[in-house]
């Protein structure tokens, strides 16, 4: 318990982000939801048409809807100038609106649509205007049952926005999806418990200003708006009352060695002087574009990834020449900058149990042709949409009888409990030395070099002073240090947390 | 009729169908001052669609409505609205004000604050406490409901007022003691009054003159005596036989 209760402590910045972003979200919902309302209460074909997109954006996951946002803006910046901001906040509050708009236009339709009919021609037999029958009429009449229906949207909003993690905006989600990666349940739980506890705390005080409407007590309405923009206020100061300075952004993608590096970096950053900030749990493709386009300022990405993913590239060229052509090809079409590599590899690599491989007399993955038919391979959520699984499959022929995707960390217990015969593996994993997987032989060098390189933003990478104070971590890092400091927080027991992992890692390198 | 004054109302040729239905047909009548006319007819027979186009809560599709030498169509609706007083057969008070506020709502749509010793006055004028002014709407009997809808036609002073089945939800008693007052108040204010009703009986002991329509068209423009007399017509008399058959029957079952 004190475990949890630690963890909920250290999630101010993270509460105040939320906050912000909820009550951002919603309020742009009901500035959407209102006035159409108004329009659809005139019109049903407006009514029909609004009600109808409303749903059908509810029916789009939201994890899927917050990612659609990335492309859409990605578009935008054609008519809006480069300076679109493409990841964080935007796309958050952009997908999240939309998401609160379906209860707050439901609601506040069937309120128009159910007032009494004498009333309403009561208003204009006495000579009301439009916006006279509006304001003192049918607003007031519909105000709780519009309430009603931005209670709705709060605790969806609030929950949602959880998943806003993932297309790097500051949200209670982060320690929820950093817990899901290393299967640290206590930081999943405090991420649960802040996330929830916001949204009962939400919904009870829109309930007391519904409440104060529907019996018409002003001292109840009022306390509670006064209670919201209380809370606001104050998300606001703490994220913005602060000082001025400029924080440098460290990225991280959603697996265990991205948020121990992005630590180590971070704090080595921090006893250069800098101020720093972390955007984890980004997908690959994600974080990339934010480096490049400065929405984070450092990423550790990985050469393979870019070369076949980002470039494009199918051909298989030695780790030196790769690493030249993928620097002048960043600098190039972005300005983005390689600092270098920080000296381990960690490659996709096709893993199978020990004992089970020497059963079968698997060696390498050619030896995986004639078996495959009746084995199911595991990979994490990306890893068969990847071009280097393409390449694998094509190259040796390998015909799989089923394929899952699992979270990085469920993928190595899929293969200790059977339900995956072989993983797309990662050969900085600590887990392939600790539960004795082989990993199989690539003979024809279908996966290519996948070395752990910095990336610093065009912005970032012009500062000479930056660039010298990360520089000591390039060429420092070996893999068997790597894999110890993941084993650190992937284990079962005695988990460290990221920030304890990186800084025994620090230790361990002599920085 | 010589020296006419203006009158207080006037329809020219009004017509108002709603898609295939001719509400109103070709409506011609003037009304004077201080006139108290009822329309009276059965459902469906355009009786309240002809009152509301005085208003514009219906617009006519053809002629014009001319309210003291304006033609309706030429005023701008909500001071239109304003000037005249309306009751309605739903009553239509808003359940989110108070008595007093309900009452006040028309002089406060032109900027006008009405003070509570007017409210006062107009609670009385329909023979309400003044105590009143500060219940809500749903702690009041129907009676005292609509009496508080007449109270809110009166406050802006107008000239005309009209009432749409005023007293269709009320009890017999109730309808009856309202339907004296409002007849006194009709007399003490000088107004000039059209009340829309099915109820003959209701039409021949409160009003001056009695218009019968019958789709869309009035059949017949008398007096009640007239009307009693036997003149109007076969729709009209039919509708007057009612009471009267009821009157008899009460009087035999008296003797």
């Amino acid at each position: 318990m004190s475990d949890i209760w630690g963890a909920l402590l250290k999630l101010g910045d993270q509460l105040a982000a939320h906050v912000l972003l909820s009550a951002a979200a919603i309020a742009l919902g009901i500035a959407v939801a209102l006035p159409l309302a108004v329009w659809a209460s005139r019109s049903p074909a407006v009514s029909r048409a609004a009600l109808g997109f409303a749903s059908l954006v509810q029916t789009i996951p939201a994890l899927a809807l917050l990612a659609l946002f990335f492309p859409i803006l990605l578009s935008l910046r054609a008519v809006f100038g480069e300076g679109l901001p493409t990841l964080g906040f935007l796309p958050a509050l952009l997908a999240l609106s939309l998401y609160a708009l379906l209860p707050i236009l439901r609601n506040a339709i069937t309120a128009q649509a159910n007032l009494d009919p004498g009333v309403i021609e009561a208003a204009d037999g006495v000579g009301m205007t439009f916006w006279q029958r509006l304001r003192l009429v049918e607003a007031p009449l519909s105000a709780p049952y519009i309430m009603a229906g931005i209670r709705t949207a709060a605790v969806w909003t609030i929950g949602a926005a959880t998943l806003a993690t993932t297309i790097g905006q500051k949200s209670l989600g982060d320690p929820i999806f950093a817990g899901l990666q290393t299967q640290n349940w206590v930081l999943v739980l405090a991420g649960c418990i802040a996330s929830a506890g916001l949204a009962l705390i939400a919904d009870g005080l829109l309930g007391t200003i519904e409440k104060g409407l529907k019996t018409r007590r002003r001292a109840l309405t009022f306390g509670g708006l006064a209670a919201v923009a209380l809370g606001v206020g104050a998300a606001l100061f703490a994220q913005f009352g602060g000082s001025e300075e400029r924080r440098i952004v460290i990225g991280a993608k959603g697996f265990s060695e991205q948020y121990i590096l992005a630590r180590l970096i971070g704090q080595h950053l921090e006893e250069s002087g800098y101020a720093v900030d972390y955007r984890d749990g980004l997908g690959s493709a994600v974080a990339h574009r934010a480096v490049t386009t400065g929405a984070i300022d450092v990423l550790v990405d990985y050469t393979g990834t870019i070369w076949t993913n980002q470039m494009g590239r199918e051909d298989n060229p030695p780790r030196n020449a790769m690493l030249e052509e993928i620097a002048a090809w960043e600098t190039d079409t972005s300005g983005t900058h390689v600092l270098g590599r920080l000296g381990f590899e960690n490659a996709y690599g096709l893993a199978m149990r020990g004992e089970r491989a020497a059963a079968l007399g698997i060696e390498s993955i050619a030896d995986l042709a004639d078996a495959a038919g009746g084995m199911t391979v595991g990979g994490d959520p990306e890893f068969f949409e990847r071009p280097e699984w393409i390449a694998v499959r094509d190259t040796y022929g390998v015909r799989f009888a089923e394929r899952r995707n699992f979270s990085p960390t469920f993928m190595y217990n899929a293969l200790q409990s059977g339900e995956a015969d072989v993983i797309g593996a990662y050969t900085s994993d600590g887990r392939i030395a600790a539960d004795g997987l082989t990993i199989l032989e690539d003979p024809q060098g279908a996966f290519p070099n996948y070395d752990a390189i910095v990336l610093l933003s065009p912005e970032t990478g012009s500062n000479a002073a930056i660039r010298a104070a990360i520089a000591p971590l390039i060429g420092a890092i070996d893999v068997e240090a790597m894999r110890e400091a993941n084993l650190s927080v992937d284990r079962e027991e005695d988990k460290l947390t990221f920030e304890e992992a990186a800084r025994r890692l620090a230790d361990r390198i002599g920085l | 009729m010589t020296a006419e004054v203006q009158a207080a109302l006037e329809f020219r040729a009004v017509g108002k169908r709603y898609g295939a239905v001719e509400a109103v047909r070709d409506v011609s009548l003037t009304i004077a001052p201080r006139q108290f006319v009822a329309l009276v007819g059965a459902s469906g027979s355009g009786k309240s669609t002809l009152l509301k186009t005085i208003n514009r809560l219906a617009e006519a599709d053809s002629g014009d409505v001319v309210y003291e030498g304006d033609p309706v169509g030429s005023l701008p609706l909500p001071p239109l609205r304003r000037r005249v007083g309306y009751v309605f057969q739903s009553i239509g008070l808003f359940p989110h004000m108070t008595v007093g506020e309900n009452i006040a709502i028309g002089p406060r749509l032109a900027g006008e604050k009405l003070s509570p010793a007017r409210i006062a006055e107009l609670l009385e004028l329909v023979e309400l406490d003044a105590g009143m002014a500060t219940r809500m709407p749903d702690a009041l009997s129907g009676g005292q409901r609509q009496r508080v809808g007449v109270a809110r036609a009166l406050a802006g002073d107008p000239h005309l007022l009209l009432m749409d089945e005023p007293f269709g939800a009320l009890d017999p008693v109730t309808r009856d003691a309202l339907g004296g007052r409002v007849r006194k108040l009709h007399d003490e204010l000088g107004l000039t009054t059209i009340m829309v009703t099915h109820d003959m009986a209701e039409a021949l002991l409160l009003a001056d003159r009695v218009l019968v329509m019958d789709a869309g068209a009035i059949l017949a423009d008398e007096t009640p005596q007239g009307l009693l007399e036997g003149r109007g017509g076969a729709v009209a008399q039919e509708l007057v036989a009612v009471p009267r058959a009821q009157a008899d029957r009460l009087a035999e079952l008296a003797r």
